[in-house]
């Protein structure tokens, strides 16, 4: 690919950057629809399993914008994109972030503390939510609703142990893999 | 009696390195992570103070935990610090997810690749839900309705982020300016 291509597509990203209110995937609809239909530079199933990939390995999920701009246009794909859709946000979320501490005592920004904490918790329970919907669907694909069952018990039990002792998360997703394997 | 947090990184160097070990391990999603590394093992943050600076942070556009490094850093060392938490969160596991990447597209006819991601996936959302569930703990009683509201909106029914917010934040919020002081 070319650059000014390159640069087409970054410029695009910028845009939804200021976008991506609750996070990168928020977006990913509009990034497949721009990448893989308007322009044709990545197939579907090139597009899914970034995402894929970048949920499962460490990190934020956001990088599967550089998955995406390494097949794009290689490593300068890859950092160019991965700018492109963090600066902007970014620059917002600093210069918002300033005023808010300067007015820590003022009554909207404390109403604004008071308020928007369940929501942020209420986010966060939906997004596991979400995730453990994708793996159920994923594994009842794959081997049908006994398997579909089995992914929505072993999210329980990953829970209830999570909240009841303090092992270190990796255990659990190993041992959620390790399930995995042995179910489907 | 609120617990008060403890002094946070000394340099820029160290908040780099908390980031990146932060990042760098965190399977399934960087929030429970961030939850034990930032409010349980350094403290750097009490239940209160996460919950609000993450409260921001998904206000904000840009991911989430990128918003979150962002904001502590600033606290710490102002925009120098915001860069330097951001880079932190993201240089190492781009270089990981990108390798990754080029490893998959060996293996990804494995069968048990593919079942153990699932699997991994499945494990993942109950941390996740775990970390919701902790945090609530610190939160009172009588704003909880919000979340429930927040939770059977967006993850339940699956309707877009953006305009659950454009509904609950200022609903919310107009609540909260009835029960704060002037």
């Amino acid at each position: 690919m070319n650059l000014l291509s390159l640069l087409e597509v970054a410029l695009y990203f910028c845009f939804l950057s200021l976008l991506t209110v609750g996070g990168g995937l928020t977006v990913s609809s509009d990034m497949n629809r721009f990448l893989v239909t308007e322009k044709g530079y990545l197939t579907h199933a090139q597009f899914t399993e970034s995402i894929a990939l970048a949920q499962a390995a460490p990190g934020p999920n956001i990088l599967f914008v550089a998955l995406l701009g390494w097949q794009v246009g290689g490593l300068p794909g890859a950092i160019l994109l991965q700018i492109a859709i963090v600066l902007p946000s970014s620059l917002l979320a600093y210069y918002a972030n300033r005023w808010r501490t300067g007015n820590l005592q003022t009554r909207i920004v404390r109403a604004t503390r008071t308020g928007l904490s369940p929501l942020a918790i209420g986010f966060t329970l939906s997004g596991g939510w979400v995730v453990a919907w994708g793996a159920a669907v994923g594994a009842g694909a794959l081997a049908g609703l006994p398997a579909q069952v089995g992914m929505g018990i072993l999210t329980a039990v990953t829970l209830v142990i999570a909240l009841a002792t303090r092992i270190n998360p990796l255990w659990l997703i190993a041992f959620g893999g390790l399930a995995g394997v042995l179910i489907l | 009696m609120t617990p008060e947090s403890a002094p946070g990184p000394k340099s820029l160097l160290e908040l780099f390195l908390a980031f990146t070990s932060l990042a760098s391990q965190s399977f399934g999603g960087v929030l429970p992570w961030a939850h034990r590394m930032l409010v349980e093992r350094r403290k750097w943050l009490t239940r209160e103070e996460f919950v609000e600076l993450l409260a921001f942070a998904q206000l904000m556009p840009g991911p989430n935990i990128c918003n979150l490094a962002l904001l502590l850093g600033a606290r710490y060392f102002g925009w120098r610090g915001a860069v330097v938490g951001l880079l932190g969160m993201l240089v190492l596991p781009a270089i990981v997810v990108v390798s990754i990447g080029v490893l998959y597209s060996e293996f990804s006819s494995v069968p048990v690749v593919r079942h153990a991601v699932i699997g991994m996936g499945a494990a993942a959302a109950g941390l996740i839900m775990g970390t919701a569930i902790k945090l609530a703990r610190s939160q009172s009683k009588r704003w909880l309705g919000f979340g429930v509201l927040a939770f059977v909106a967006v993850g339940v029914l699956r309707l877009p982020v953006g305009w659950v917010m454009l509904v609950l934040v200022p609903a919310a919020v107009a609540l909260a300016w009835q029960f704060e002081k002037p």
